[in-house]
């Protein structure tokens, strides 16, 4: 069993010792962090194993038998595109289990159901194999139904069924889509590796249209991109503080992976005849995302919606990557920067998501009339929180910066269109200023009186994310060097 | 045309246990003592162990027709009769408690195994006339099962049943005369060349009439109507077996028959419209049911459906009956995993009764999970690589349309099978320790939902095989 292997299924099996030994409370929830921390380890052990594989292949590669009848296998696998995402999965996860350790509300089944969820997006982003894909894409689901409908708050119980029919429909869609390639491929295959090679429907631009059709539905549902986003703010709203974490940091970037790994190699024609949608798509996300993210009273509607705006960013760039006649060093740096993006996205929403749920946890609220001058009462709260906006709306010094930046200057290398997006990004800024405004400064009124200031455990797992952006904000090398290589493989192979 | 057509009683040993078995138990049920009638359970277990392992010997063999060409031992016949005896063993296991003691006993274990037998000589008929008396002989009992507990809604579902029956066997008794009128023969060996030339038209009609007949016994668009009611107002050990075992002989006798008809009649559109019919009508019926039984009942019709995909493209599609036969044995074995927790509990009959029994009884919620989830078609549960199978097989026979339109069914499926989940998982109001179970149902449903689990490897393992053996044939 590779490394690999291990950081997939280390968490599921914690996650079936847990739900069937009836550990107490406190064992419990310390045993779901100690597991995170070790997820985090191996991850640590697995980015040091790894180099940059040659002619965009694959490292810490495993493939064995599973499912030979219908030409599907266990196969997994990691390159630039995948790797910082797994690194991202486990710490966000590692974040939440820290965020819980006073969760009152059966720990144990939490901590399990968190765990099993941890496997399946691990498992996502490691495998090479569209059933694998698959099977992840949809207990992801699952396990987040339960997450809303188990310990949400609210109208949960709608929320949840709303989530999961909605990302249901998207996962049929893509099953569709991949028997369609499944059947192309010459043998039948579900094999991503030998599907990228055989690129099968080159020459059925008709079949090829139909199935990237099917693929960009059910992906554009999970990233979510407009008009298929309607999901999300019910599904944030109502979900516990982890899970919205979990939902915006990790889910959603199974649907814009899903573009760069399987959409745009295997079916490049088909993607270039699409390119323009994409980017039609990917703007108007982005700036829908962020006039409506300007007009919710909702601290946590209000973030949904910024994630709708920057998966945005996005979809325009892996969009603007398919133009295939325009420079090849723009359209790299577009999707380095959309990679970026997602891991930017992940830390930084990630942490605001933690940090509302401590608004909800103490009073019960998200309306952000309800509060004012919470900088007094609660400076911790205040300085991440801040921070935490700055960071997602892309001041120099965090990540979101450094993605952003590159998303914007390869899609305008490739485009001049691309430019109209800009606006989200000044939209943005003013959306979280007034947040900060509304929220923080101010004289202490409402439901600010006596608010209780940040916990260790809650200072530890905001603050951890967003040091972690302004780590990659101030160093970025590491990470875009390993990018970087996988991009240019990505866009060599939609340019076929 | 086969080496070996000889009359060999041996070849149809499976379903002489059965029918030694099923004469057994009714005699020995007549004699024995009120508390001794356990015993005629033993022996239909006996009778149905002796079946199954003679079907695996058998399944090694060389295909073979017997008795001229009316009886086929292929790996169809063979996948059908692992698939029925296993079934069949479950719902007795699923069932004992509500039956154990009850002044009926011996019959319903006498009638199970009958119409067991005629699900599998239904499976394995070359020939219109043993089609048609495996259709009485799988029907027949089956009426008696479901008015076997005497309430006012088992009579109105058996009456239900019972006309319905008549009536489509009457259709299928019709359209067989048709067939033999026009194509000369009743062996589907010589059929197929009789029916090559024979006016369309005349086809058409005899292969609704068959169709419809077999419609009934699956469970499909038009012949579902009984099967909510009896479902719903059946035993659950009856409610069980009728929504499994009938469909797998009639689904795998479709797919024979549809295999000798003609171009000149565009059957398969004809299933391929049924199959869309069947499914949609199924999940929208489930939408607003709020009995867990009945909403199983119409889960069944929907899933006909999906069972009716493969046969539509039998003749386009070289995948078509190992996806078939893959996709039933995956059904059966869920759809009873969700009897089974049915039958554990009986006293939750509504979707809001299920509420807190994760939190009471963690194993049979867990059961009901994975059976459910099956039901939609989650990966990595059976029915997943049902679907899956099932869906390549289709799109590769020319019918993408249709495995759109069974995609979107699947998703609407979810809600109705959510539902059930949903309170399945919320806290409960019960306070005060485990709740009290029917202890063999609850070991039947964790079985069957650990095979739904641990299925899909051994599945995907034999598919191969079969796909072979079927390329051979």
């Amino acid at each position: 069993m590779t490394v690999l292997s291990l950081i997939v299924f280390l968490p599921l099996a914690a996650a079936a010792v847990l739900a069937l030994v009836r550990l107490p409370d406190g064992a419990a929830r310390w045993a779901w962090l100690a597991l995170t921390v070790a997820d985090l380890v191996l991850v640590g052990v697995a980015v040091a194993a790894y180099e940059t594989p040659p002619d965009g292949g694959l490292a810490l590669e495993q493939r064995a038998r599973w499912i030979p009848s219908v030409g599907s296998s266990y196969h997994v696998g990691v390159d630039g595109l995948s790797l910082p995402l797994v690194v991202l999965t486990a710490v966000l996860f590692a974040a939440c289990a820290v965020y819980a350790l006073r969760e009152q509300r059966r720990p144990r089944a939490q901590a399990a159901l968190f765990l099993f969820l941890q496997s399946t997006c691990l498992g996502l982003f490691v495998a090479q194999d569209l059933i694998l894909f698959f099977l992840f894409f949809d207990l992801s689901i699952v396990g987040m139904y339960f997450a809303i409908a188990g310990w949400g708050h609210g109208d949960r119980a709608r929320s949840a069924l709303k989530f999961f029919l909605y990302t249901f429909l998207g996962s049929l869609a893509l099953l569709v889509g991949f028997i369609g390639l499944y059947l192309a491929a010459d043998p039948h295959t579900f094999d991503i590796p030998e599907l990228v090679a055989a690129a099968p429907l080159q020459d059925s631009p008709v079949t090829g249209g139909w199935v990237l059709a099917a693929l960009l539905l059910g992906l554009a549902v999970k990233t979510p991109t407009v008009p298929f986003h309607t999901w999300l703010p019910p599904a944030h709203t109502d979900a516990p503080a982890i899970g919205s974490a979990i939902l915006a940091g990790v889910l959603l970037k199974m649907g814009t992976y899903g573009f760069v790994r399987i959409a745009m190699p295997v079916l490049p024609d088909a993607w270039q005849d699409w390119a323009w949608v994409l980017i039609t798509i990917g703007v108007v996300s982005a700036l829908y995302g962020a006039l409506v993210a300007l007009a919710q009273t909702d601290l946590k509607r209000m973030i949904a919606y910024t994630s709708v705006n920057h998966m945005g960013y996005v979809v325009l760039a892996v969009g603007a990557a398919g133009l295939v006649g325009s420079g090849e060093t723009a359209r790299e740096l577009a999707v380095t920067g959309a990679v970026t993006q997602m891991v930017s996205h992940g830390l930084t929403t990630g942490a605001l998501f933690l940090l509302a749920g401590v608004l909800h946890q103490r009073r019960g609220s998200y309306a952000m009339d309800e509060y004012g001058g919470l900088a007094a009462p609660a400076p911790r709260f205040a300085a991440l929180f801040a921070v935490g906006a700055f960071a997602s709306l892309g001041l120099p010094a965090f990540s979101g910066f450094i993605a952003e930046f590159q998303v914007f200057t390869g899609s305008i290398g490739a485009t001049p269109v691309a430019a109209v997006a800009l606006l989200g990004i000044l939209l943005t800024a003013a959306l979280f200023l007034r947040a900060v405004q509304r929220l923080l400064t101010g004289r202490t009124t409402g439901l600010s009186v006596g608010f209780p200031d940040l916990h260790l455990r809650e200072t530890v797992a905001a603050g951890g994310l967003l040091a972690l952006s302004l780590l990659v904000g101030i160093v970025p090398w590491p990470l875009l060097d390993l990018i970087a290589p996988a991009a240019e493989s990505v866009v060599d192979l939609v340019s076929r | 045309m086969h080496p070996a057509m000889g009359k060999d009683p041996l070849a149809l040993l499976p379903e002489i246990c059965l029918l030694v078995g099923a004469v057994t138990t009714l005699l020995a049920g007549s004699f024995l003592a009120r508390d001794r009638q356990w015993l005629t359970r033993l022996v239909a277990l006996a009778a149905l162990l002796a079946s199954g392992v003679a079907a695996a010997a058998a399944l090694t063999g060389d295909p073979l027709t017997v008795y001229g060409t009316t009886f086929a031992v292929d790996t169809a016949t063979g996948v059908a009769r692992l698939v029925v005896v296993g079934s069949t063993l479950l719902v007795i296991a699923l069932g004992t408690e509500e039956v154990r003691g009850r002044p009926r006993e011996s019959e319903t274990y006498a009638l199970l195994l009958l119409s067991s037998l005629g699900a599998t000589v239904m499976a394995a008929a070359s020939d219109l006339l043993v089609l048609a008396v495996s259709f009485l002989l799988a029907s027949i009992p089956l009426y008696g099962l479901i008015g076997m507990t005497r309430g006012p809604r088992a009579a109105e579902a058996a009456l239900k049943a019972y006309l319905l029956g008549a009536l489509l066997n009457i259709l299928l008794l019709l359209g067989s005369v048709v067939l033999y009128g026009v194509g000369g023969a009743t062996a589907y060996a010589d059929l197929r060349a009789g029916l090559a030339g024979a006016p369309a038209a005349a086809v058409a009609i005899g292969l609704l009439g068959v169709l419809a007949g077999l419609l009934f016994k699956a469970g499909g668009v038009p012949g579902h109507f009984w099967v909510p009611d009896a479902a719903q107002g059946a035993g659950v050990t009856a409610a069980a077996f009728l929504t499994t075992v009938p469909k797998i002989g009639a689904l795998v006798a479709a797919y024979r028959l549809v295999s000798v008809l003609p171009d000149s009649v565009s059957w398969p559109l004809l299933v391929a419209v049924l199959a869309a019919l069947t499914m949609t009508l199924g999940n929208l019926a489930a939408f607003a049911q709020d009995d867990v039984r009945r909403l199983l009942g119409w889960s069944t019709v929907s899933q006909v459906g999906y069972l009716l995909m493969p046969v539509a493209v039998a003749g386009t599609s070289s995948d078509a009956l190992p996806a078939l036969l893959v996709y039933l044995a995956a059904y059966a074995v869920t759809n009873l995993a969700a009897f089974a927790v049915v039958a554990a509990v009986p006293e939750r009959r509504s979707v809001a009764d299920a509420r807190g029994l994760a939190a009471s009884a963690p194993v049979l919620g867990g059961a009901l999970l994975v059976a459910l989830l099956s039901l939609v078609g989650t990966p990595p549960t059976a029915v997943f690589l049902g679907k899956l199978s099932v869906f390549t097989a289709t799109w590769e026979g020319g019918m993408a349309w249709l495995v759109v339109v069974a995609a979107a069914n699947t998703v609407a499926s979810l809600f109705y099978y959510l539902r059930w989940i949903a309170p399945a998982y919320r806290p409960g109001e019960r306070t005060g320790g485990p709740e009290p179970h029917r202890p063999l149902a609850t070991v039947t449903a964790v079985v069957a939902a650990l095979s739904v689990l641990v299925l899909l490897p051994a599945l995907s393992g034999l598919l191969p095989a079969v796909q072979d053996a079927v390329v051979a044939r």
